[in-house]
């Protein structure tokens, strides 16, 4: 096994990212840790639990939505600013875009803060599913009941709406921009693509998909949800049409429960239901096991920008990273 | 995946009849529990707690083909929410609307995996207007719903009613849901342990604690006047007829006891009653003794989705029988009656 560095946090660990020269962890119990070398820091934001969390697009901060309404931007330094506050709800998702814009929702409300300050919100009809900021401009998908609908944050324009029956849990645009893809509530994936709308359906999951990751120039989105990490080809012009998945880290009735695509090379990261992680690379099929399976479901996962980290985060309280 | 699932208890009610004031006393009480509790809106809960969610009730319809496959996906959310706090809950109290059909609540429980390995049904106590009930009945089907989908019934208000009153709204409801337990109350002052954490929806529980509760009582059934049938359809007062509508369509239950069943018979028999008459069928309850089998077996459904297991070996000296009971629209007990005895072994 690689070289790993834990730590018993004891609480939910919602979400990880590496920024600069910090892993931070987002847990349950409202509060980030810190890591830097072997150090700790706790920085407790919210007075519930995080619900959501995501990085900033420059890597330097990240943002947090928690069940006490609160949205909080906290960085490095640990300078903490609260971004909103929606009273006596919970802030479901967060999503980061580009020049530090930030979606966050509450049950059928949608709120936009663009990086120079301008503010919008979204009524929506149905409880907001999920967030994603598109890879380039402004634009914003809303998953939610029956569809999920397009935004163009900086303008008052009408929302492209991609209508599909049933309830969307999740939502990712490809990296080039030209398809969409939400999770849905019955075990299974639908997607669009941007140019003629046409949909695409992926399904034959025995569980709900709850993680989404993109390998690099978004040539496979790797799935969690199945007892292997389901990777459906997107290279194409015709995306996963037609085509048969690739299958990675099968095991027997274990579920992957999330997935982390490596920055530069064509393997994924996986983390199951008992706790195990592995690396498995696509091509060669090749699979290196990084935590034996024991503890609680891996609820994080996530590498850093040159893919010599792994981070991963377990519901019941374990945090760690990896050198790869 | 975690080894104990929290307990769900479902608050249903029609509007005025006494919900908010049972939950009030709930999160007032001095009980040394940790509920969280799920509500419509805050306006009439009097006490701060953050252990308070609102959540707009946000129904999902399942791409299975299947209409009365419908969850709650805001439940879905705050169950999975509530899950990352740490310390736990004893408990999950979620209060309906007053005009809720309480069938999608108790359906994400079974439906959604996710929420299935982590929460369970406890109960669901329906709060019923001793004053009113009776006129609900008559001119609201999701009040009908709500009394046949309850596992504890407070019939409240009753200071405001006549003890004859009285007697016939009990009776109404008894033929409605003839295994719900029911208690008397004014201004729901009960003993906070007969609603939560009752185990009454876990047929485990409530057999062990109760090995009577599957008993037919099928005489509660006689205030039903059934010669409403025969009503000449043709009659033109329909202002004095109307009060008799729900014999047409109306909620009652009906049980059936036997001796050992042939898992090969009484499987495909439940699977294809809960089939073809599912979206009639509110709620199904059952204790089945099988041929050579010598551990009991327990079902439970809601509409289309039946779940069953062994629950414990057969103590000795027990009588092995059966015991099944269903509670919906259009029963036809008869046809019921027919189709289980056949599968006795």
């Amino acid at each position: 096994m690689p070289a790993t560095q834990q730590f018993p946090f004891a609480a939910f660990v919602v979400e990880v990212a590496f920024l600069g020269d910090h892993t931070v962890f987002a847990l349950g119990d409202g509060s980030l840790r810190w890591v830097e070398g072997n150090v700790a820091k706790k920085a407790e934001i919210h007075s519930g639990a995080i619900l959501s969390a995501a990085p900033t697009r420059d890597g330097k901060a990240m943002v947090t939505g928690g069940d006490d309404g609160k949205v909080v931007l906290v960085d490095a330094s640990s300078a903490v600013k609260r971004i909103a506050l929606v009273e006596k709800k919970w802030i479901d998702h967060v999503a980061t875009g580009p020049d530090g814009a930030v979606a966050f929702a509450a049950g059928r409300q949608v709120f936009i803060r663009l990086g120079d300050g301008r503010e919008k919100v979204l009524d929506l009809e149905r409880a907001v599913g999920g967030l994603a900021f598109a890879p380039k401009g402004t634009r914003l998908a809303v998953a939610s009941y029956d569809a999920v609908t397009l935004w163009w944050a900086g303008t008052d324009a009408e929302p492209v709406r991609l209508a599909w029956k049933g309830a969307h849990l999740g939502v990712a645009f490809s990296p080039d921009n030209r398809f969409v893809v939400s999770a849905m509530q019955e075990n299974a994936l639908h997607g669009w693509r941007l140019e003629d709308g046409k949909d695409m359906r992926m399904s034959g999951y025995p569980a709900k998909t709850r993680s989404l990751a993109w390998t690099p120039k978004g040539r496979f989105l790797a799935t969690s949800g199945a007892n292997s990490a389901v990777l459906w080809p997107f290279q194409s012009k015709n995306g996963p049409m037609g085509k048969q998945p690739t299958l990675v880290g099968g095991r027997a009735d274990m579920l992957a429960t999330r997935v982390a695509a490596h920055p530069r090379e064509e393997k994924v990261a996986i983390g199951y239901q008992d706790g195990m992680v592995i690396l498995a690379d696509i091509g060669e099929r090749k699979e290196v096991a990084l935590r034996k399976a024991g503890g609680g479901p891996i609820s994080a996962l996530a590498f850093d920008k040159t893919g010599k980290r792994l981070a991963y985060g377990t519901e019941d309280g374990t945090g760690a990273i990896v050198t790869l | 995946m975690p080894e104990t699932q929290i307990p769900v208890t479902v608050l249903t009610g029609y509007l005025g009849a006494g919900k908010t004031t049972l939950l009030n006393r709930i999160l007032s009480e001095n009980h040394g529990k940790r509920y969280a509790v799920v509500v419509n809106e805050f306006g009439e809960i009097g006490i701060d707690n953050d252990l308070i969610v609102e959540s707009d009730e946000e129904i999902y319809e399942m791409n299975n083909g299947c209409v009365c496959c419908t969850v709650r996906g805001d439940l879905i959310r705050v169950v999975e929410g509530l899950m990352k706090r740490p310390g736990g809950f004893d408990g999950i109290l979620v209060e309906t609307t007053g005009l809720a059909n309480p069938a999608p609540v108790a359906q994400t429980f079974f439906m959604d995996d996710d929420v299935k390995a982590r929460a369970k049904l406890d109960a669901v106590i329906t709060v019923a207007d001793a004053k009113h009930l009776l006129q609900r009945l008559e001119d609201a089907p999701e009040a009908e719903e709500q009394i046949g989908f309850a596992d504890v019934i407070l019939l409240n208000k009753t200071d405001l009613v006549t003890p004859a009153e009285l007697a016939e709204v009990e009776s109404r409801i008894r033929s409605i849901n003839s295994h719900a337990i029911v208690y008397r109350t004014e201004r729901c002052a009960i003993p906070l342990d007969r609603v939560l954490d009752r185990g009454a929806f876990d047929l485990d529980r409530i057999l062990s604690l109760d090995p009577d509760f599957l008993d037919s009582d099928s005489h509660e059934h006689d205030h039903h006047d059934h010669e409403h049938h025969d009503h000449d359809h043709d009659d033109h007062d329909h202002g004095h007829d109307h009060h008799h509508h729900h014999h047409d369509n109306a909620v009652s239950s009906v049980s059936l006891r036997g001796g050992a069943l042939d898992p090969e018979l009484i499987f495909p028999w439940i699977s294809r009653i809960t089939q073809e008459f599912g979206p009639d069928i509110l709620r199904l309850k059952g204790i089945l003794a099988l041929k050579d089998d010598p551990e009991r077996y327990v079902v439970q459904g809601v509409h289309m989705i039946i779940e069953g297991d062994h629950q414990r070996a057969w103590r000795d000296g027990e009588t092995r029988d059966s015991r099944l009971v269903f509670i919906g629209r259009k029963l036809d007990e008869t046809m019921l009656k027919t189709g289980f005895e056949a599968c006795l072994a």
